[in-house]
């Protein structure tokens, strides 16, 4: 019992060191911009800057579009094979993962490959093609996270009995999904929404290779030329990130009819 | 032709039959039960009335017309399910609402109808509550309203209380039955339950295998069980071989007995044919004339209060029997040598193979 205490504790130190020294060192040099006192210099520095407005105001409406593309993508999908094809869900499963093993780079030379200007279908020749494209890598690169979340949310309800009682009563498909489906793994939604919209906000190598102007390029461009602010700004992507979790947390909790119910 | 026509169902899972040239005609406001040990294919054949699985051969007609090829939503067909199946997001009230809100009907007709349903099922109460707020009993009701919100043509129920206690299985069966005798719904049951299906049918069908065994009133299922199978599916019933030694008086040898019924036999002499008795047609004290007599020897008794069940060695099989509790005579024990006895019409002659049926 003693010794097992001591590795646990130990096992929490090395975690404490890994993680938390690194971050509160990032925040202490944040906070170090005027000499010789503690400021918040470098965080209005950052909040001023019209650049970073306009990036994170790009970054939350891809987010955000990613985020309703991808529900509309996922949850019908994940519905339709836990009804009908349950055979195929560890299919399913292994191409939901393909995006952690393959690297984003190599789906943005594909699209780049694919839709370049001189391609049938050239995405790449105006902003808002670009934007689509963009807007296609994300919801690839937050499927992992989309699909096990709602497929969670999906295995926690009778799909197959709910299904049928609504056909029974003369819903048709899209009534299900929209009234049985989507309101009952909507907590796992929402969930999956939040991880998406903490990997859109940070990512870069989509970004800057279709070239838009996001939040992540930004972060890179200002890292590469400035010396508090990147602190700053890291601090505040993690607090956007945690407060993201902490959403998760809270939806969780708030949701009045889905309390264990026996 | 009846309001709910089934004919020549068949439904093969690959080259697994489940449900066997299945064929029932139902009359409107009937209350029909699927009776049977589980996977014998209540619940295939019910969900092929529904709409959920689609029969490799046969027809379903409903009023005259064929449903074999409308999808679920198109059939107007209530369901309810072992599971409740309600929509944890909605409250009762919404839940109940559902199919008319589908059928887009006017605001205040689902009001009035929803009021109406609850009232039926005695939860006017609790329109405002999530069915997770909601004991098992409750939530049945809700689904059972929800199901006959929409007036649907046929209601469909499977196993609904199989998840439910005892007492609220009971208590829950006659309002159920109430229910549709008030609607005058035409209305399938399936249960695995005898007691629960011959308590509130109009007509049972016995299924084993796939097959329809028996299609009859719950007073014919129980009292002339046509096969083997339904004799031992329905009550307890006692049962042993004989063999036919004289068609035209009824005489059968039963071990080194021998018995006869007075009624004449289809099968030719030394044909064995199987014999049924209710534990209740038995007696240990000696009866009228008429009555056959086995003896024998007691090797349990069990007191269960009003009844007392006494099982008896015959050398050919034990028998059960069931008694009346008398507060005069007490219950007899366990090694006595005994006489059973029973009257003679109350023998079943059962019809597998190449017996006949008993008429009565
Ligand atoms: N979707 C299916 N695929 C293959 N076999 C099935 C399927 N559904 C049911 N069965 C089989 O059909 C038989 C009858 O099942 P079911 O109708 O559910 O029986 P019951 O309701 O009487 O218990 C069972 O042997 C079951 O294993
Ligand atoms: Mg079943």
């Amino acid at each position: 019992m003693k010794v097992n205490r001591f590795w646990s504790w130990l096992a929490i130190a090395v975690g404490v060191i890994y993680f938390a020294l690194p971050l509160l060192g990032t925040i202490e040099f944040s906070l170090r911009m005027r000499r010789g006192e503690y400021s918040l210099d470098a965080y209005r520095a950052v909040l001023a800057d019209p650049r970073f407005h306009e990036t994170f105001g790009y970054s939350v409406i891809m987010a955000i579009c990613t985020i309703v593309f991808g529900v509309l993508l996922v949850v019908p999908t994940a519905y339709w094979v836990r009804l009908k094809m349950p055979r195929l869900r560890p299919l399913l499963e292994f191409i939901t993962l393909l995006p952690l093993v393959i690297p984003p780079i190599v789906i943005v030379f594909g699209y780049i490959r694919m839709y370049n200007t001189s391609s049938l279908l050239p995405l790449t020749g105006s902003a808002m093609g670009t934007n689509l494209l963009l807007m296609f890598g994300y919801a690839t690169l937050s499927l992992p996270y989309m699909y096990r979340a709602v497929d969670t949310g999906l295995r926690a309800i009778d799909v197959r009995s709910l299904t049928e009682a609504a056909q029974s009563l003369g819903a048709g498909w899209v009534l299900i999904l929209a009234r049985v489906i989507l309101p009952n793994v909507l907590i796992a939604v929402l969930s999956g929404a939040f991880l998406t919209f903490a990997i859109v906000i940070g990512e870069f190598v989509l970004a800057a290779l279709l070239n838009r102007p996001a939040f992540g390029p930004y972060l890179q461009l200002i890292g590469a030329n400035r010396a508090y602010e990147p602190a700053a700004l890291a601090v505040i992507s993690f607090a956007i990130t945690w407060a993201c979790m902490g959403l998760i947390q809270l939806v969780t909790q708030f949701s009045k009819h889905t309390k264990a119910p026996r | 032709m009846g309001f709910l026509d089934i004919e020549h169902l068949e439904k093969f899972y690959g080259t697994n039959q489940v449900v066997k040239d299945f064929n029932l005609s139902i009359e409107k406001g009937e209350f029909i039960s699927f009776l049977g040990p589980s996977g014998c294919g209540k619940t295939t054949t019910l969900r092929m009335v529904a709409g959920f699985e689609t029969p490799t051969s046969g027809r379903i007609r409903i009023n005259g017309k064929d449903v074999v090829d409308q999808r679920p939503n198109q059939r107007n067909i209530g369901m309810v399910f072992q599971s409740y199946a309600l929509f944890p997001n909605l409250t009762v009230a919404q839940n109940v609402a559902f199919g008319l809100r589908v059928a887009r009907a006017p605001k205040a007709k689902i009001r009035g109808r929803v009021a109406e349903m609850l009232a039926i099922v005695g939860l006017s109460e609790f329109g405002a509550r999530f069915p997770f707020q909601l004991s098992g009993g409750q939530q049945q009701r809700v689904a059972l309203a929800r199901a006959l919100a929409v007036q649907p043509q046929v209601l469909l129920l499977d196993e609904p209380l199989s998840a439910l206690d005892a007492k609220i299985r009971v208590s829950l069966r006659s309002e159920i039955r109430d229910i549709q005798k008030t609607l005058g719904i035409t209305t399938i049951y399936v249960t695995h339950d005898q007691e629960e299906a011959l308590s509130m049918s109009d007509r049972i069908v016995v299924m084993h295998q796939g097959v329809a065994d028996q299609v009859g009133t719950p007073f014919e299922i129980y009292n002339t069980p046509k096969t083997r199978f339904v004799a031992s599916f329905v009550g307890t019933l006692n049962q042993i071989v004989a063999t036919i030694q004289d068609p035209s008086t009824g005489t059968l040898q039963i071990g080194a007995d021998s018995v006869t019924l007075g009624r004449p036999l289809a099968a030719k002499t030394g044909t064995e044919v199987g014999l049924a008795i209710r534990p209740e047609a038995l007696s240990l004290r000696p009866q009228s004339d008429g009555a056959l007599s086995l003896p024998g020897r007691i090797v349990a008794v069990d007191f269960l209060g009003s009844v007392v069940r006494v099982k008896v060695d015959t050398g050919s099989g034990v028998m059960s029997l069931d008694m009346f509790n008398r507060p005069t005579a007490p219950p007899p024990v366990p090694g006595e040598q005994v006489a059973l006895s029973v009257a003679a019409e109350d023998v079943i002659v059962l019809s597998d193979g190449t017996a006949v049926g008993q008429s009565r």
